[in-house]
């Protein structure tokens, strides 16, 4: 970790935050900033990109470099930035609508690209900012104001469109646990390439529960499992329960039997754990699900324009329009 | 002028780029409007399939490709359908007889032979069996029958060497390096270049040859020929490095902008950045992140895509980022006709944004002044932090034209100011141009938070106040307004007072300009031109000129835009619009004939 020191309050900007109370924003900005105070970055390097959405008013709290955009778009613009200069930290803060609805084009493309953005996605299955409209996470059959009778949609499960898209990273969280968020942002931070860290993040207003059957500290514990690299797959009150996975099947076994996670493995194991979601008998997991190392766009970019001008030299614009078929009048 | 004109397949766009070339080294003034069929290779043989190139040369300066041609070169009959009613009167219409068969006619939805049955009375038509005399001229050749047959677009090149006094020399050294592998195709296209030269000689076939001496009076300097889109590229990267920016773009392709990117792609060592996107609103939004980031953001698109960028564009006005967003348009809404010239554009580009989202609008007239408008959209972009927009078209975009190369280092420069010290600084502060200060992440000190929700003036803290929503409102407009205090009144070509001032935007500049200069020098008419490259803000002065003269004309390729935007800005006088939507640029003749109407009171 290189010199610079930070604390959180160096993150906060002087704006008044301006989510409902009891929003599980709050736990996610608190986390976000302690983990950037920590990560090494001086506050100048960092910029968060966002789209629209009560989410995404999230730079306007931080301390750092913030640029709030439009609905959907906040990835097309970070990667831009990005690109432009990879030295900053660029962190995209969206929403379950932003992201995956409206923005969903720019958020596959961005995460097979492969852009060494962090993109942190609250999951509240709502439009909060609109006022609770069913949103592309909704469960089917979710009533709200636009789905009095139940949504007739199906849910993307984010994680597996994630892997899907191919992003590199790709980890979950809940708002309901900081220092979990911490140790989640913190391996995104560190990692280099694309990150999209989902976050369970309760609505109060427009949908609220809508995780409590995972996200209570009770619940955490026997319906989730939280998956460390290089750790035993076990949940339960007294972590006496774990997973085991043979033939592409999940099996509840004790403990000292369960499978060790390993998120940089070309195996889709990831998808199996994703597949969890569907599963009532089985927790639900968090952690990191997927951890490879492949090159970046920003990087890749950045290396061909060096090569190039190495290579041709740098470029002269003169000669470059006095071509060879010029001719001289007068 | 000669428009040669055949199947995709049949060479014409080389037999065309050949001439040109030739053409610009004996020294005339030309320019080159090649007519791609929309799909690239449409079947062979069919009116779709026709694919076109055209040039005009001429000894004195000239301004349109499109001007009627003098010598049509058709090489099937679908071909000599689609054109022959551009010819002249009394023009030369050269047919490739060997492909008018039955089925030839099929294909070409004809039931008679038009070289038979009268269509053509009034034309000089050439009637000659291209393909039996190159079949004649190769015999012997290793190749096959087929092969032998491609060769025929060197006769016709040839034969139109013999025309037009042209030197063959230029395309037999270009043919022994273009096929130094494929020595036998060398040779024969050779061969069938020099029989097509000696016929002309040997058969009579013509009344005379044409000479056209060099261009007298042309601007001495070094020229090359130059396509519009590449001049844009160019531009851009003379722009960007004028600002002391690295140039980066953001775009998605779309015809007939996508040469844009292309030839960007290939200029890595000059720091330029391209990234193809998902889609166009990726394109535009990348852009916007990176002059964000400090760099001089760019985005280019085609009509469609420029529809999709809408909310970016917006976002980029509420945030004042610079940034350079060109149009090449084409014809029709939606998919329209995507090969086709049309500058329907232009009130899209102005108000085709949600509320009031000024940005400033220029549009360039021919090929090589597209370097020089794209060098000044970089400067507005930057010097007043704002997006702009550059208007092409498709005739601009693959026309051609020698074009006077400019020496680097005697453009002006307008260095963009990244700001470094924190003393004072807030995001909405603003200089005298009412710019707002350019801080870019990475300086430490100047953190700071955009978006794209209304901007307290000064602070740029959201505010959602009446008062602040009213200034800032107006404080982007007369930013933009203000562009005005930087850009010159245009000036008339013809004389400052008139019957009539015919008024242009774009790339109809030639057809305008031949077309006006003409009726002054031959009829005597009371008529003057004045071409606008700025749409907005509309430079200063003009309702002084409009003053001066009787009636004013606006012809343009669409259902009337410039001159609802005129009439709305100058209400007190009345703009009469003369509109054109084929697809096809204007020629000087229908310029002439409208303005001889509107002065006949016709009109
Ligand atoms: C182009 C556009 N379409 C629609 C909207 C309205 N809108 C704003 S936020 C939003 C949904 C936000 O949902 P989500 O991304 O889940 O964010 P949340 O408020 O739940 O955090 C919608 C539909 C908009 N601002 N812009
Ligand atoms: S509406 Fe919901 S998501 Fe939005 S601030 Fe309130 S609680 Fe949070
Ligand atoms: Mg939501």
């Amino acid at each position: 970790m290189s010199a610079v020191q930070l604390t959180p309050k160096d993150l906060k900007s002087d704006q008044e935050v301006r989510w409902c109370p009891g929003c599980g924003d709050y736990a996610i900005l608190n986390a976000t900033q302690a983990v950037l105070a920590e990560i090494g970055v001086p506050r100048e390097k960092m910029a968060i990109i966002s789209g629209i959405g009560c989410s995404s008013r999230f730079p306007y709290y931080m301390g750092c470099y913030g640029f709030h955009s439009i609905h959907g778009r906040a990835a097309a613009i970070a990667t831009g930035t990005k690109t432009a200069n990879p030295d900053l930290s660029v962190w995209v803060v969206t929403g379950d609508g932003d992201a995956m609805s409206i923005g969903g084009n720019h958020l596959i493309h961005t995460m097979r690209r492969n852009v060494d953005l962090k993109i942190l996605m609250f999951n509240n299955q709502i439009y909060g900012l609109t006022k609770g409209q069913y949103s592309p996470t909704s469960p089917a059959g979710q009533k709200t104001k636009t789905s009095p009778y139940g949504s007739v949609d199906l849910p993307f499960n984010p994680i597996n469109l994630a892997l899907g898209a191919g992003a590199t990273f790709v980890a979950r969280t809940v708002d309901t646990n900081p220092k979990h968020i911490k140790s989640t942002l913190l391996a995104a931070a560190a990692h280099k390439g694309v990150a999209f860290v989902e976050i369970w993040q309760n609505c109060v207003i427009f949908n609220d529960g809508a995780w409590k059957d995972w996200s209570t500290k009770d619940a955490r514990a026997e319906r989730t499992i939280d998956l460390q690299p290089g750790q035993p797959l076990i949940f339960g009150k007294d972590n006496e329960k774990g997973l085991r996975i043979t033939g592409g099947e999940v099996e509840v076994v004790a403990a000292a039997d369960a499978d060790v996670w390993d998120p940089t493995t070309a195996a889709p194991l990831a998808y199996i754990m994703a597949y969890l979601d569907e599963r009532e008998d089985l927790p639900h997991a968090l952690g990191i699900f997927r951890q490879q190392t492949k090159p970046t766009y920003d990087g890749a970019v950045k290396e061909q324009v060096e090569r190039l001008t190495v290579k041709k030299g740098k470029g002269d614009l003169q000669k470059l329009i006095y071509t060879k078929d010029a001719w001289q009048v007068g | 002028m000669i428009r040669f004109a055949g199947d995709s397949g049949d060479g014409m766009q080389i037999t065309g780029n050949q001439f040109t070339d030739t053409t610009a080294k004996v020294g005339n003034d030309l320019a080159t409007f090649p007519d791609f069929p929309s799909e690239i290779r449409a079947p062979a043989g069919t009116r779709a399939g026709v694919s076109g190139f055209q040039i005009r040369f001429s000894s004195t300066d000239i301004y349109t490709a499109g001007d009627i041609p003098d010598v049509l070169v058709a090489m099937n009959a679908a071909a000599l359908v689609v054109n022959y009613k551009d010819v002249a009167p009394g023009g030369i219409i050269i047919a490739n007889t060997g492909n008018f068969t039955e089925r030839d006619l099929q294909k070409a939805k004809l039931t008679t032979n038009p070289l038979e049955d009268g269509t053509l009375d009034g034309y000089r038509v050439i009637a000659i069996d291209i393909n039996a005399r190159v079949t004649e001229a190769l015999a012997g050749s290793p190749l096959t029958s087929k092969d032998v047959l491609r060769c025929k677009n060197f006769y016709v090149l040839g034969l139109m060497y013999w025309l037009y006094s042209r030197p063959i020399e230029p395309t037999l050294e270009w043919l022994a390096a273009k096929f130094a592998k494929k020595p036998d195709l060398a040779d024969a296209n050779r061969t069938a270049l020099r029989a097509g030269y000696n016929s002309g000689d040997i058969h009579e076939v013509f009344q005379g040859r044409y000479e056209v001496v060099p261009v007298e009076n042309a601007l001495a300097g070094t020229y090359r020929n130059i396509m519009g889109n590449h001049a844009v590229a160019l531009g851009l990267v003379a722009g960007a490095e004028l600002a002391q920016l690295k140039l980066f773009l953001g775009s998605y392709p779309i015809t007939p902008a996508t040469d844009i990117l292309q030839h960007l792609a290939e200029l890595k060592e000059f720091g330029v950045i391209t990234c193809q996107m998902e889609d166009e609103i990726a394109g535009i939004c990348t852009a916007i992140g990176a002059s964000y980031a400090g760099m001089l953001g760019c985005t280019t698109t085609s009509g469609p895509g420029l529809a999709l960028k809408t909310e970016a564009m917006g976002l980029a006005i509420m945030t004042e980022l610079p940034l350079v967003i060109v149009d090449v348009q084409r014809a029709g809404p939606s998919t329209g006709l995507p090969t086709k010239v049309e500058q329907a554009d232009l009130l899209q580009s102005l108000f085709g944004r949600n509320s009031d989202a000024p940005l400033p609008i220029i549009a360039c007239a021919t090929p090589a002044d597209a370097f020089d408008c794209a060098v000044e959209a970089c400067r507005i972009a930057v010097e007043y932090m704002t997006p702009v927009i550059l208007l092409s078209d498709n005739y601009i975009a693959n026309g051609a034209e020698p074009w006077r190369l400019p020496e680097m280092d005697k453009l002006p420069r307008f260095p963009a100011a990244h700001i470094t010290d924190p003393a004072g600084y807030a995001p909405y502060t603003r200089d005298a141009k009412l710019a707002r200060p350019w801080a870019v992440p990475g300086t430490p000190g100047l953190e700071h938070r955009i978006g794209g929700l209304e901007k307290e003036h000064i602070t740029g803290n959201v505010s959602h106040n009446p008062e602040n929503h009213q200034l800032m409102s107006e404080l982007r407009r007369d930013k933009v307004l203000g562009v005005r205090d930087t850009i010159p009144t245009p000036e008339v070509s013809g004389p400052g007072e008139a019957d009539l001032l015919v008024v242009g935007w774009g790339s109809t500049y030639g057809a305008i300009r031949s077309g006006t200069e003409r009726l002054r020098r031959e009829q005597n008419v009371s008529v003057a031109h004045l071409h606008l490259r700025h749409l907005w803000p509309l430079p200063y002065g003009l309702d002084e000129i409009f003053a001066r003269y009787k009636r004013i004309l606006v012809p343009e390729l669409n259902m009337g835009q410039l001159s609802r935007l005129l009439q709305g800005e100058y209400p007190d006088r009345r703009f009469l619009h003369f509109g054109k939507v084929k697809g096809k640029p204007f020629t000087a003749r229908e310029i002439r004939e409208q303005i001889t109407a509107v002065l006949g009171g016709k009109s």
